[in-house]
């Protein structure tokens, strides 16, 4: 058994496969399921989660890597009575979801970036969000939801 | 069983006939019976491991006090309004527009609206499938109805209690109000009485008019955002049930392969690995094919067995096909008509010959994949004389009758639970990952399996939208007139007897009805790849080739590409007479007109910009678009804006229209760019690396304009996709006097440039 820090909470689990990435674990084991599968091979971010408040790709981080470390997922971003986060917010008050599958990942690396960057310019944006692909086309949305949170940061919101 | 076959043309000959069917006679009965029915054949959800967000599948049978008129809502004595949504969710939004109708009869305030995804039950329902942008005209009656015939009842119940003519009662947000005397009750306090009440027929209920609409048109958030943002189990992939096995399943890599031999012994001793066999499957490319099986006791168990999985493929009677081939001979065929001819009028010979300017071109466009983000997955449960399935598919329906058949079930005992789907654009019409689910489930003996596709599966296992080929001869007279238009289509065939799916060309199709002196015609090449329906399909390939070629004969005439489409289509009328489908000239020259002056056609750009504009007309939707780009030295283009123009009729909700249509230019430029190479019959690419999707900083600003015309609304799903690869293309050559006439478009033309 491993021990993994997951928003905030310790959880044991069974690491006879250390190589098994931090994705399927999350998914399979801990029913963590916001977090998703779409390449499995880093090129779409529709896994990312935080490692230490870093966005990171759990498709490509073995369960050994990811013991010891704080792991935040979607799951883990609204407080515990419920309370969305100002990049949830921001992505529900914009609508910016169209299937809604690669969204947990882009409010993942949305999140990341707000917290490193509070007033990020659309440049930034470009360079956060870059290995986070939606094919549905949301993409103009995510652009100003993350304006909005920004916003809603700077008066006090919480990212 | 079915004889085997590689190709789904038939399969989606049938499901494109059954979704654009446009309903008349057969009509849901939305009696009270049939809320019944809904309980049973939902009433299995409750094995899962952990519930879903909301309230599971099914609806449950109605409570006590509650009202529920028809299958489709009920009213709380709360006040609370719970509206079923009977359409596959997709990402096009449907969840929330079809309960936006139901409400806007009823005359509901939204916000004691709650909604849930309906049972499948089509006997209940009607047509539960998501295809052809159909839904909203297709159940546009439907569902009104149902919302009138509550709010009908209601406002009876309320003249009882308060001893006044019906007449004299209006509703709005969830009241009744009596005018006169000022009273108003809502909705939920008359949930009894309504109750006790016969239900009215159809043919009396009056339904709103335009100017009677508080909801349509205005912005509405989609009924799973909460649920979306905090990572709540939402889809196919999510689910689990008590007991359930992790599967993978690999077929030959080219269609058709069967399994020789595999190493199955030898995964079996993998860790984690709970069996493995070989399927022999049904040898039809829209059920099973033949293939390995793996199941282990968690997704990456089952993913690293399959990376270790050595088999032998038979590919004694596998696709070859070759797309280099394929392009050589279609450049030989160009310079020939056509062996079949799709539609002919006037005397094109005639009029070309006679043509004061003659153009000729040859354009093509490869084999794309649908490549929606959540990759194919089902979980299925066969329990020897049933089979619960849960899977995000477009055509629930047809899980039922595959599956039914293909496991000897009576149709009564597949039960289909219909999951968000993580986008479609056509590829879930066909449900093949839920009939593997199924057979294996069956094979290992009746556990639930949940079966996980992984990207390269998915991308090698597309029903494809096919590559295909134009030659162009076009002829203007002294005045720059069209004066003959002749395409030679060169397509691909799998029976030899007709085009696969999405590669065809209807008579109908957009420009040639318009052309006085038109030939169009076909050949076709034989082909195994499996093809299928491609967001817009044969649109957004031939939107491309025929809006950029009128550019080009535009240009030769030395006209004005917007005027030159505008005296194309001449005066105003419906190019099918009383078809309210079809093509309406006023319309199109509408949506153009509005497109030339937001883009402020004509105005002097900076250097190095283009504007270019197309208009197209599919799925009933008129749309025309421009996009202005600049193009570098090294010819990099970067698309600065596209402007959108629809008319669709009136918009249900405008902020998931907006979001289409933002989706479908950002779609039209990722596609525009991208290709598959075929050779043995395999498709080169396996995941994104090799399939780059266009990433967040291609984004152009998109503008969007619709024209909320007094039609039966339409589809928006589609329709906004063909244009903007012309549009594009057309804005190139005004940047640069470079002509694209092959996709993928900027490396071709980078590759120019250095040449
Ligand atoms: S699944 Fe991890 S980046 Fe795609
Ligand atoms: S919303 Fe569908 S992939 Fe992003």
């Amino acid at each position: 058994m491993i021990t993994l820090t997951v928003n905030g909470k310790p959880v044991e689990v069974d690491d006879s496969d250390p190589s098994m990435p931090l994705l399927w674990v999350l998914r399979d084991t801990l029913d963590l399921v916001g977090t998703k599968y779409g390449c499995g091979v880093g090129q779409c971010g529709a896994c990312t989660v935080h490692i230490n408040n870093v966005p990171m790709r759990s498709c490509s981080m073995p369960l050994s890597a990811a013991a010891g470390q704080q792991i935040t997922t979607i799951e883990g971003l609204a407080k515990a009575d419920g309370t969305l986060a100002a990049v949830q917010k921001a992505w529900v008050a914009l609508d910016v979801a169209q299937c809604g599958y690669c969204q947990s990942g882009q409010i993942m690396s949305a999140t990341a970036l707000l917290r490193a960057n509070p007033k990020p310019s659309d440049e930034d944006i470009n360079t956060a969000m870059y290995g986070n692909l939606c094919r549905c086309g949301t993409y103009i949305r995510i652009k100003a939801a993350i304006h909005a949170a920004a916003d809603d940061i700077a008066k006090g919101g919480v990212a | 069983m079915n004889a085997v076959s590689f190709s789904a043309d038939a399969y989606f000959a049938e499901v494109m006939r059954e979704v654009e069917a446009i309903p008349t006679t057969r009509r849901t009965t939305l009696s009270r019976r049939s809320i019944l029915k809904i309980g049973v054949a939902g009433g299995a959800g409750l094995v899962l491991a952990f519930q879903l967000s909301g309230k599971a599948f099914a609806a449950s049978a109605p409570v006590k006090g509650e009202f529920a008129p028809n299958a489709f809502l009920r009213v709380a004595p709360s006040g609370r309004i719970l509206i079923y949504s009977k359409g596959p969710e997709i990402g096009q939004g449907i969840k929330t527009a079809f309960p936006l109708i139901i409400a806007e009869e009823l005359d509901a305030a939204w916000s004691d609206v709650d909604i849930e995804q309906a049972p499948i039950n089509p006997a209940v329902f009607g047509s539960q499938s998501a295809g052809g942008s159909r839904s909203i005209p297709n159940s546009w009656n439907q569902l009104r109805q149902a919302g009138a015939t509550a709010r009908a009842m209601l406002v009876s119940a309320a003249a009882r209690e308060w001893r006044v003519p019906a007449s004299e009662i209006t509703t709005q947000d969830s009241q009744v109000i009596h005018q006169a005397s000022g009273r108003k009750l809502g909705y939920g306090a008359l949930a009894v009485k309504a109750s006790a009440l016969p239900v009215p027929d159809g043919k009396t209920l009056k339904l709103k008019t335009r100017d009677q609409y508080r909801l349509f048109g205005k912005h509405f958030g989609g009924a799973d955002n909460a649920e979306i943002v905090t990572g709540k189990p939402l889809f196919g992939i999510d689910l689990k049930v008590p007991g359930m096995v992790y599967a993978t399943f690999t077929k030959c890599p080219a269609v058709g392969g069967k399994v020789a031999s595999a190493n199955l012994d030898y995964l079996k001793s993998l860790p984690g690995v709970k069996d493995a066999f070989v399927v022999e499957g049904t040898g039809v490319v829209s059920e099973v094919m033949p293939g390995v099986a793996i199941l282990a006791d968690s997704t990456w168990a089952s993913f690293r067995a399959k990376s270790a999985l050595q088999v032998k493929w038979d590919e004694t009677n596998a696709s070859k096909d070759s797309w280099s081939e394929s392009t050589k001979k279609a450049r030989e065929l160009a310079s020939k008509v056509g062996e079949q001819e799709i539609t002919k009028s006037g005397d094109f010979d005639a009029a070309y010959k006679g043509a004061v300017k003659k153009v000729e071109a040859f354009y093509s466009y490869p084999f794309v994949s649908h490549a929606t983000m959540e990759p194919q997955n089902c979980l299925a449960h066969f329990k020897g004389d049933s089979v619960e399935i849960w899977a995000g598919t477009q055509t629930p329906e047809r899980i039922i009758t595959v599956t039914a058949k293909m496991l000897g079930l009576p149709e009564n005992q597949v039960t289909v639970h219909q999951m968000r789907a993580g986008g479609g654009f056509g590829r879930r019409l066909v449900n093949d990952y839920a009939a593997e689910a199924a057979a294996i489930s069956k094979q290992a003996g009746g556990i639930p399996v949940k079966l996980t596709w992984t990207r390269e599966d998915d991308m090698m296992h597309d029903f494809y939208r096919p590559g295909g080929f134009h030659s162009f001869k076009a002829g203007v007279d002294a005045a720059g007139k069209l004066v003959a238009l002749s395409d030679h289509f060169i397509t691909f065939s799998s029976d030899g007897k007709g085009p696969v799916a999405g590669g065809n060309i209807p008579k109908e199709e957009f420009p040639f009805p318009l052309i006085e002196n038109g030939l169009l015609t076909q050949t076709m090449m034989p082909l195994k790849t499996p093809c299928g329906a491609w967001r817009a399909p044969r649109s957004s390939t031939c939107a491309f080739a025929f809006q950029s070629f009128l550019n080009e004969v535009a240009t030769a005439a030395g006209r004005d590409h917007v005027e030159f489409l505008l005296e194309l289509m001449g005066e105003p009328r419906w190019l099918v007479p009383d078809n309210q489908g079809s093509l309406n000239t006023g319309r199109a020259a509408g949506v153009i007109k509005l497109a030339a002056e937001k883009a402020g056609w004509g105005r002097t750009l900076p250097k190095g910009h283009g504007l270019g504009v197309a208009f197209y007309f599919s799925h009933a939707g008129h749309f025309a678009e421009t996009a202005e780009v600049s193009v570098d030295a090294q010819n990099k283009v970067t698309v600065h804006k596209v402007i959108v123009v629809g008319d669709i009729g009136p918009i249900i909700n405008m902020s998931s229209a907006e979001n289409q249509a933002q989706g479908a230019v950002i779609d039209g430029i990722s596609t525009m760019n991208l290709e598959l190479s075929i050779e043995k019959g395999r498709i080169g690419e396996g995941n994104f690396d090799e399939y780059p999707l266009m990433r967040i900083t291609g984004t152009p600003q998109v503008e969007t304009h619709f024209i909320q015309s007094d039609f039966t609304p339409t589809g928006l799903g589609e329709p906004a996709l063909p244009p903007v690869a012309p549009a594009v293309a057309n804005a190139v050559f005004a940047a640069t006097g470079q002509r694209i006439r092959s996709m993928p478009f900027f490396k071709n033309l980078a590759n120019q440039a250095q040449a």
